[in-house]
């Protein structure tokens, strides 16, 4: 009769911690990212930031090194410069994208853990 | 105080710049090239050294139950394996042990480079910059190897209007070139500057005398946060080399 009891109490325990776990899940997955470890954030930061500054270097060296080899200066560096910042929008976009993406396979992740347990 | 005398620049006050200096342990000349093997060199040996020793000794055991040694060598293991199988998929097991090996060797060149009087080779942009471009070369390679001239319809990106392909396919390719840059760029940046700022507030806490206790306890928290940094960056490191596999392999 105790034994029955208790079970019972058990399983509902189990049911709460399970609903629990799941609404965290959801919780936390929402409001996520922004509030991750402040190291992780900074290597999003710092890889964003190199990714901009890579774009615009390799464009604005192609266009002087060109400039240099036919005499045109200053048109291949203003070419190269604009090209270089477009390029640099496409790589910043790019792993924006790429974040995102990794970001919601992780929530998603932890929602089925959640569900699943 | 004997990093202190060892760090003294010319200025008088301490130079956090000089851990990163390279000089030669054994002179090397051939053909008028200076293939000296330096200090750089050395902990690059150490690193590949002790790299291979954790995986040897942690798979020669085997065991059911993990030694400690086997628990660290299944997880790198695992980390690896897994980051190429999310973002190569299954064809990327092939290239499984490239990742791998570059992995452990940054990793190793990173955490190796905490140890006080050691040498970071991964905060030389020489050294992370040859990485990047071989990396960037092998992968372009794999890629036409793989697809043939199809190769270069990354260039231009799936329905996009072909009127936009005077513009496109340039800051493509600028974008594509621009890969090898950031990669070698972010790993010697983050090692760079985590290094010089952990000298800087460590001869702020000799300079300071008694107040130095400040300082000091901000070191104590920006060393554990170098540590996740070096942790860190070997992993970015690593996933956008398998990224930029994807992308060779996949075209998109």
């Amino acid at each position: 009769m105790v034994d029955d009891q208790l079970d019972k109490r058990l399983k509902d325990l189990g049911k709460r911690v399970k609903t629990a776990q799941a609404k965290r899940a959801e919780r936390t997955g929402a409001s996520g990212g922004g509030r991750g470890k402040p190291a992780e954030g900074m290597a999003v930061g710092v890889r964003i930031t190199v990714e901009m500054i890579a774009g615009l270097a390799v464009g604005v060296c192609i266009g002087l090194y060109a400039d240099k080899q036919l005499g045109t200066a200053p048109w291949l560096l203003i070419l190269g410069f604009l090209l270089g910042a477009g390029a640099s929008f496409a790589n910043v976009l790019r792993t924006a994208r790429e974040l995102d993406a990794r970001q919601a396979r992780e929530r998603q992740a932890a929602i089925d853990r959640a569900r699943d347990e | 105080m004997a990093a202190a005398a060892d760090g003294h620049g010319g200025g008088g006050g301490l130079d956090p710049l000089h851990q990163f200096e390279i000089y030669p342990i054994l002179s090397i000349n051939i053909g008028g090239y200076d293939v000296s093997f330096t200090n750089s060199s050395l902990w690059m040996v150490i690193a590949a050294v002790v790299a291979y020793l954790i995986i040897s000794r942690g798979v020669g055991a085997g065991s059911l139950v993990p030694t400690r040694m086997q628990v660290v060598a299944e997880t790198l293991y695992s980390t690896v394996a897994n980051m190429v199988r999310d973002n190569v998929g299954d064809a990327g097991k092939k290239y499984f042990p490239f990742v791998f090996t570059l992995f452990m060797f940054v990793l190793f060149g990173n955490l190796l480079g905490m140890i006080p009087y050691s040498f970071t080779f991964t905060s030389h942009l020489a050294v992370t910059f040859a990485m990047a471009a071989t990396i960037f070369v092998t992968i372009t390679i794999i890629g036409i190897m793989r697809h043939g001239l199809h190769f270069f319809s990354l260039f231009f990106p799936a329905g996009a209007p072909l009127a936009t392909a005077p513009i496109l396919i340039p800051i493509e390719i600028i974008s594509y070139l621009s890969r090898p840059v950031s990669l070698s760029v972010r790993l010697f940046a983050n090692m760079m500057v985590g290094h010089t700022l952990l000298k800087v507030l460590g001869s702020f806490a000799l300079m300071m005398g008694a107040a130095g206790i400040l300082p000091l306890g901000l070191l104590v928290g920006i060393t554990a946060l170098e540590f996740l940094v070096a942790a860190l960056q070997a992993y970015v490191f690593t996933i956008l080399t398998c990224i930029y596999l994807h992308d060779a392999i996949h075209l998109h």
